[in-house]
């Protein structure tokens, strides 16, 4: 009985006996803004529109509300122990791309098969300023969904880490009185906290000062061995180039690129003019 | 390469293989990306969980939901002088302020005995009502930051300010024993009836929270019209007159006196009256004491729970934008 079970893996060699983490299927993203269409500040612009509604419904949605098509049709597979890079220009889509294979956005079209829950590395969202750093490490420590004894156990690693009470007790003082450098810090330290199936770090590499950011990025090696897959969002060539062994590029939310590292960056050096 | 694929088995037993596809050849891409996932078990990103497995994810974030409330609730005052005293002082004011208006100026007090705990008691039941509501309404769209950056079930947010607004309920209710005191209401055993009555409370403005969090995230503009529904709302569920003693004075029709008389905030106001207020006696209810409580738990099923549900059957939309 077992034996007919067997594997599908000796039909692959290379490609096929790795497993899959993460399979994008045709994905398109749209973001719904208001209150950047034209005229919309303007009363009468509003009102024209609301009395106009019925002729333009059609074309521009409902309300007149801008659609922004950030993702365009991108399908790739990510497989088990790859690092993959994400690079574009700004406003590419990069970071809308990540957010929804973290099932944080919603996709219009396509869908996102992914391996457990991936995560985005940073929790800058759910820490409070007006707190102190004491109560943002388990704040953000059980927003990312650890339990409360795996805060406790981790909160003197992290507060370390940061490296925040190495010049006095600032832990105990509100977020709001930190330097941007050390906030950075703190937030790094909390995110890197908890370890991952897949991990998306978005351009946090660089934070803090040299040393802290050494830290990080062994930190994130680190995190790397744990973790099945690693997305890294980044405009540096070099720490692209330093931790990732396949690279997405993508440019006006399409997917221009696939393939390796050396020759995707090489492309892109050359489209952007870098390169010289 | 491709010889060792044509020589290995074409077909792996278990694996769904479309029917059309040649037999043994080598294939660049994936056969098909639902197949692949379905084969690696791999799960759609994103999908709405099942009712039972959303209840059991909101409860293992339920340390989250705690500390979220409490977090929020310490940064409401934090860069104020007086700090934490505010807690007690926004709704001593506030009542302070529906006292000049109503009981000095217009003279609502008619045939009613103790005036000010009468008020008081309104505004600050009503105020727990008032505020969860316009604090459903920004969760989600006021919190897109959060829900764009973590994961979650997004019922948490409106529970977490629904709780928020408990914590800041109890510092009402410390407040409203000492008014009550001072003005002479003596301390009963009833006043423990205060608790169910705030949780039924409690669960009708979660659910409340929930569907006003699900419009709000849609419609952003919510949040500007809802203030004008809210005082609406507090004019007409009898805060600072009896709507017993006065609507029938001013030829309000009956069906009209039954409505605001059901209307959940109303009830919930009039049950906290009763057990707090010693003259509040059961001659002052609209209804049999009875019948009031089944109005006020019918209220906390209907909305706790179809609230809840209403929330997450767009689970999988909150954070478009």
């Amino acid at each position: 009985m077992a034996d007919t079970l067997t594997e599908p893996a000796p039909r692959a060699t290379t490609t096929e006996s790795r497993t899959p983490t993460v399979i994008a299927d045709g994905v398109d993203i749209v973001y719904r803004v208001t209150g950047t269409g034209a005229g919309r500040g303007s009363a009468t612009a509003a009102l024209s529109r609301i009395l106009g509604r019925r002729k333009h419904a059609e074309h521009e949605g409902v309300g007149g509300v801008r659609e922004v098509h950030a993702v365009k049709g991108v399908s790739f597979t990510a497989y088990k122990g790859e690092a993959i890079g994400l690079i574009g220009t700004n406003g590419s889509g990069k970071s809308t791309l990540l957010r929804a294979v973290a099932g944080l956005l919603p996709t219009a079209n396509g869908r996102i098969y992914t391996h457990g829950q991936p995560s985005l590395l940073g929790v800058n969202a759910a820490l409070m300023s007006d707190l102190t750093g004491e109560r943002n490490v388990t704040l953000g420590g059980l927003a990312m969904g650890m339990s409360r004894e795996q805060v406790r156990e981790r909160y003197e690693d992290i507060v370390e880490f940061s490296g925040i009470n190495e010049k006095g007790d600032f832990i105990t003082l509100p977020m709001r009185t930190y330097s941007s450098g050390m906030a950075a810090r703190l937030r790094f330290s909390i995110a890197a906290a908890k370890d991952h199936d897949v991990l998306m770090i978005d351009e946090a590499l660089a934070t803090g000062d040299r040393k802290f950011q050494k830290r990080s990025e062994a930190r994130i090696r680190e995190l790397r061995a744990t973790a099945g897959t690693v997305f890294l969002v980044s405009h540096n060539n070099k720490s692209i180039r330093d931790t990732c062994d396949r690279v997405l590029w993508l440019e006006r939310g399409e997917l221009r690129m696939d393939g390796p590292t050396a020759e995707v960056l090489k492309e892109y050096e050359k489209f952007t003019g870098a390169g010289k | 390469m491709s010889q060792s694929q044509t020589l290995c088995a074409p077909v792996p037993e278990g694996a769904p293989v479309p029917e059309g596809a040649p037999d043994g050849a080598p294939r660049a891409v994936p056969p098909d990306a639902a197949e692949l996932a379905a084969l690696h078990g791999l799960t759609v990103s994103n999908a709405r969980p099942a009712l039972p497995a959303y209840v059991r994810q909101l409860w293992d974030r339920r340390h989250f939901i705690g500390a979220f409330a409490t977090a929020k609730l310490t940064a409401q005052y934090s860069q104020a002088k007086l700090g934490q005293i505010w807690q007690v002082m926004t709704p001593l004011l506030n009542a302070a302020v529906y006292f000049l208006i109503f009981g000095l100026l217009l003279g609502t007090s008619r045939g009613i005995d103790d005036f000010v705990p009468f008020l008081v008691t309104g505004v600050f039941v009503f105020t727990f009502t008032q505020s969860s509501v316009m604090a459903g309404t920004r969760a989600i769209s006021g919190n897109l930051g959060l829900v764009r950056a973590l994961h979650f079930p997004r019922a948490a947010l409106p529970i977490a300010f629904s709780l928020q607004q408990l914590q800041q309920l109890l510092f009402s209710m410390g407040a409203l024993a000492v008014i009550l005191l001072c003005f002479g209401v003596p301390p009963a055993w009833s006043w423990f009836l205060v608790v169910p009555a705030l949780a039924l409370q409690f669960l009708f403005n979660t659910g409340l929270a929930m569907v006003m969090a699900r419009l709000g995230s849609r419609t952003p503009d919510l949040a500007q019209l809802m203030p004008f529904v809210m005082r609406t709302w507090m004019y007409a569920s009898g805060v600072m007159f009896s709507i017993k003693n006065v609507l029938p004075e001013h030829g309000v029709p009956q069906f009209a006196k039954v409505l605001l008389e059901c209307n959940p905030a109303a009830a919930y106001i009039d049950l906290v009256r009763y057990a707090l207020i010693d003259s509040f006696d059961a001659g002052q209810l609209p209804y049999g004491v009875g019948v009031m409580w089944a109005l006020a738990l019918g209220w906390a099923v209907v909305l706790g729970v179809g609230g809840f549900v209403y929330f997450w059957k767009a689970e999988e939309s909150y954070g478009r934008g």
